[in-house]
């Protein structure tokens, strides 16, 4: 019994580990600005953390062998003041300085001023459906008002007809362009119940929350097509809010915007 | 006669009724509540075996579940609203009927007093009150479960506003959602009432000789425990209140103005979809640790005693618990990195989550070290322990990623998390159940439960968890957000669904196994080897009294304390135990 459950510690932790070594299961590929920042502090959590959970379960494993009760008395060994001291200091160290590294990486990525040239988008969740919107030559979005939302005349958002600047303001649901290697900026809303706009190659998460205006930043660093996922749940069909990103080149934006301008 | 020992006596009840029902008897209160758990700890299991279903085979039919389900399985194969009520009732049956009754109020209610050397506790008819009002709110859930208009889907976390919109939000949401919330709002009261009974038989009837030092950690855990029902519950009992208001009274706290939904236009205005996550996650996160206390104290508990050793730093312990259950309370935040909260108040939450670690992993060395150099005996109990804090490890170190905010942006909400907590708050927690059943079976109904039985619940349930709980990491890794029916949706999600039908099939096969468990216990009942007063040689004050304990547990006896709770292997004493009431001289 004692080797079995030794070395079926020993076995969880090497198995365990090596699936995450070999990497059989992996983040999906990253394409944005900020994520490797994330990534990496990920990938160093992740070796501290499989290094305490190793060890662990190896000491443990080793232990339930060694001391399997043969006939030798137990020690009366119950403290030890120094070697107490010594690894609770070493795990305030690792722990505290494992948090303070993480929010640096934190603060740059929600202190990042929003640059002049962002691309402003606005996204209206709702159940199950992504409304995005984007000021048109203007460059300002027009008003809106809830009382105006009327989704069975595909006014999704509540858009004010007697606002001129929202004349020229681009309207898609579940499609979302933007151009390659260009700061956005996404204001996140809500216009039934909690949501959570999640982009998982771009290493993006947020919650849209009915009531509040909520911005994210980033930069996409890869042209193609790229799926975003409701991350908080929303009702009954949670599991197939999807919507579609399409990261494009300036030029192909220009244009796409242009044609959906039309529409 | 002694006038302290005078106020404790009680005449034992004759009749059937106030003998094994309304019972002001600590020990069949504690028996009433471990029933009560596995009760709801079969409910549970059967609502997880419907979800695996669904996720191992999404648009699989089922014509004999749909002949029982007619709703569930409109059309065929089960509906996605279905799934998440499933989802939803088998997380609220586990965190509030299975993992706080069982633990806390279960093995609480029999043992801590008993441990403290008091005849009950404090206040037994309040006691009495606690566990009926308990078994209300779990019948009032039961009827969420099948409420018309189906049970609620907004998770066990119910977050506004879905939660409070009433019947718009989706099916369940009507009735179910009404009757989850009342029940809800009921346990909390019923908790709050065996808090106050722990805390005032631990702060004033313990027993001549028993200082707060020598107190089991099983008794210093369910204290703790208690302090932070206490001060949790209410808090959410306050919510509970406020979202019923919002449902059926047309108030608005959690609701804000200008909501459309499903095309119409809600008149709420003014509240506020955050203060709901503060207010749940204000409780929700100590719960956690109501959770997991106790199981730390029974793992203690029993490495010493199977070890023959004492517990490694009992003091350090003793802070331990405390600084776990004190940080706790300000870690809240934590689930709510992504929610819109400032993110300047998720640096500061970060900050001291990652601090709750450090008495974490005092308590996993300090394990560790107890098992050094003892002679460790393998029964059934001490198995279980032993994969306690194994478990603890492995869903503990994740707490590490998940504690950051840069990090969580990608993995919160994840199956990455459901890996995380079903390891450290689930599946740890239950392994601490088991460890104690067995430990304690014998004190409860004076018969051991069969180890050979046991040991092939043991290394079931072991393998089962981990082949579970551990691809779920994976699952996260790769993105795949939690609480959705199926995955076939996302492209980017396919090639996991193996991973899911690993999970799945692994689940069946642990909870099936889970059958022995209940075989063992019942069978034992009757056919048990008779146990004995101290069938494990153990130190505590259960132990010097008879197997199961008479009515006022010590006779006409008071217990007198001269020991420490974990003196084993002292050098020079007749035996490798002295227990806590032996007399000075049995320590040379």
């Amino acid at each position: 019994m004692a080797l079995l459950l030794g070395l079926f510690f020993v076995a969880v932790g090497t198995v365990t580990v090596g699936i995450f070594l070999f990497k059989v299961w992996w983040l999906p590929e990253l394409i944005s600005v900020h994520g490797a920042a994330i990534d990496d502090q990920l990938v160093m959590t992740l070796i501290i953390a499989g290094t305490v959970f190793f060890l662990a379960q190896i000491a443990l494993g080793y232990f339930i062998w060694k001391f399997r009760g043969q006939g030798r008395a137990a020690s009366y060994w119950h403290e030890n003041p120094k070697l107490e001291f010594t690894w609770t200091f070493i795990t305030l160290v690792i722990f505290v300085g494992l948090g303070i590294s993480g929010n640096r990486i934190w603060a740059a990525y929600f202190q990042a001023p929003v640059p002049a040239d962002a691309v402003m988008v606005e996204l209206t969740a709702q159940q199950f459906a992504w409304n995005f919107r984007y000021p048109g030559a203007d460059g300002v979005l027009g008003r809106t008002n809830p009382a105006l939302i009327d989704d069975a005349n595909g006014n999704y958002i509540g858009l004010d007809p007697k606002d001129p600047a929202g004349k020229d303001d681009v309207t898609t649901q579940n499609i979302m362009a933007i151009p390659v290697n260009r700061p956005i900026r996404v204001m996140l809303r809500s216009k039934d119940v909690t949501h959570s706009f999640f982009v998982p190659q771009l290493r993006v998460k947020q919650d849209a929350v009915p009531g509040l205006g909520i911005g994210v930043s980033f930069t996409a660093t890869k042209i193609g097509e790229f799926e975003i996922a409701c991350a908080e749940l929303c009702g009954m069909q949670h599991y197939k809010m999807r919507g579609r990103l399409l990261v494009m080149t300036q030029a192909d934006f220009d244009q796409w915007l242009k044609t959906r301008a039309a529409m | 006669m002694d006038v302290h020992v005078a106020a404790h006596q009680h005449e034992a009840p004759t009749g059937f009724v106030r003998k094994y029902i309304f019972s002001m008897d600590h020990k069949v209160i504690g028996i009433q509540y471990l029933m009560l758990a596995m009760v709801a700890v079969t409910v549970g299991m059967i609502l997880s075996v419907l979800m695996r279903l669904r996720l191992a085979w999404p648009l699989e039919k089922w014509p004999m579940l749909a002949h029982i389900f007619p709703e569930g399985f409109a059309g065929g194969p089960m509906t996605p609203e279905f799934y998440l009520a499933m989802l939803t009732m088998h997380g609220t049956i586990m965190v509030f009927f299975v993992l706080t009754t069982a633990p806390l109020s279960g093995f609480g209610n029999y043992f801590l007093p008993i441990q403290v050397g008091a005849r009950d506790m404090a206040f037994p008819f309040m006691n009495m009150m606690s566990f009926w009002v308990t078994f209300v709110a779990f019948v009032v859930m039961l009827m969420a479960l099948f409420a018309t208009g189906g049970a609620p889907i907004a998770g066990w976390t119910a977050y506004t506003p879905l939660s409070a919109v009433g019947a718009i939000g989706g099916p369940g949401m009507g009735a179910g959602q009404t009757l989850w919330v009342i029940s809800i709002a009921i346990f909390c009261a019923g908790s709050l009432l065996t808090a106050l009974n722990f805390l005032t038989t631990v702060l004033n009837l313990r027993a001549r000789g028993m200082s707060l030092m020598r107190m089991p950690l099983t008794s210093w855990a369910w204290f703790t425990t208690a302090i932070l029902a206490l001060l949790a519950f209410p808090v959410l009992l306050a919510g509970g209140v406020l979202l019923l208001l919002d449902r059926v009274g047309g108030s608005s706290f959690f609701i804000p103005a200008g909501l459309v939904i499903s095309d119409k236009h809600l008149t709420n205005s003014g509240g506020s979809p955050l203060l709901w996550q503060h207010l749940f996650w204000f409780f929700g996160h100590p719960e956690v640790y109501i959770a997991i206390l106790p199981g730390m104290g029974v793992t203690s508990h029993i490495l010493s005693t199977f070890s023959r050793k004492p517990v490694f730093a009992y003091k350090a312990m003793v802070g331990a618990i405390f600084a776990i259950g004190f940080i706790s309370y300000v870690v809240w935040g934590h689930h709510m990195f992504m929610s819109g909260m400032s993110p300047y108040t998720a640096m500061a939450f970060s900050i001291t989550t990652m601090a709750v670690g450090v008495p974490s992993a005092i308590k996993t060395f300090n394990w560790l070290a107890t098992l050094w150099k003892g002679q460790i005996r393998f029964t059934c109990a001490m198995l279980f322990s032993l994969g306690f804090v194994s478990l603890f490890v492995s869903g503990g170190v994740t707490g590490m990623l998940l504690a950051q905010p840069a990090v969580d942006i990608f993995l919160h909400d994840t199956y990455f998390v459901v890996a995380h907590f079903h390891i450290i708050m689930g599946v740890a927690a239950i392994f601490g159940i088991f460890a104690g059943m067995y430990y304690w079976y014998p004190k409860m109904f004076g018969r051991l439960m069969h180890e050979g039985w046991g040991k092939v619940h043991f290394w079931f349930s072991l393998v089962g968890v981990y082949c579970i709980f551990m691809p779920m990491h994976f699952l996260g890794l790769a993105g795949h957000p939690r609480r959705y029916a199926q995955l076939t949706e996302f492209k980017y999600l396919l090639h996991l669904q193996p991973l899911h039908l690993f999970i799945s099939i692994a689940a069946f096969i642990t909870i099936t196994a889970q059958v022995i468990f209940f075989f063992n216990f019942f069978w034992s009942l009757k056919k048990g080897k008779p146990a004995g007063d101290n069938p494990w040689e153990s130190t505590s004050l259960e132990w010097s009294i008879p197997s199961p304990p008479p009515f006022d547990n010590f006779g006409p006896i008071e217990p007198i304390v001269h020991h420490g709770p974990y003196e084993y292997s002292v050098p020079g004493a007749a035996k490798d135990y002295i227990m806590q009431t032996d007399p000075p001289e049995a320590r040379p």
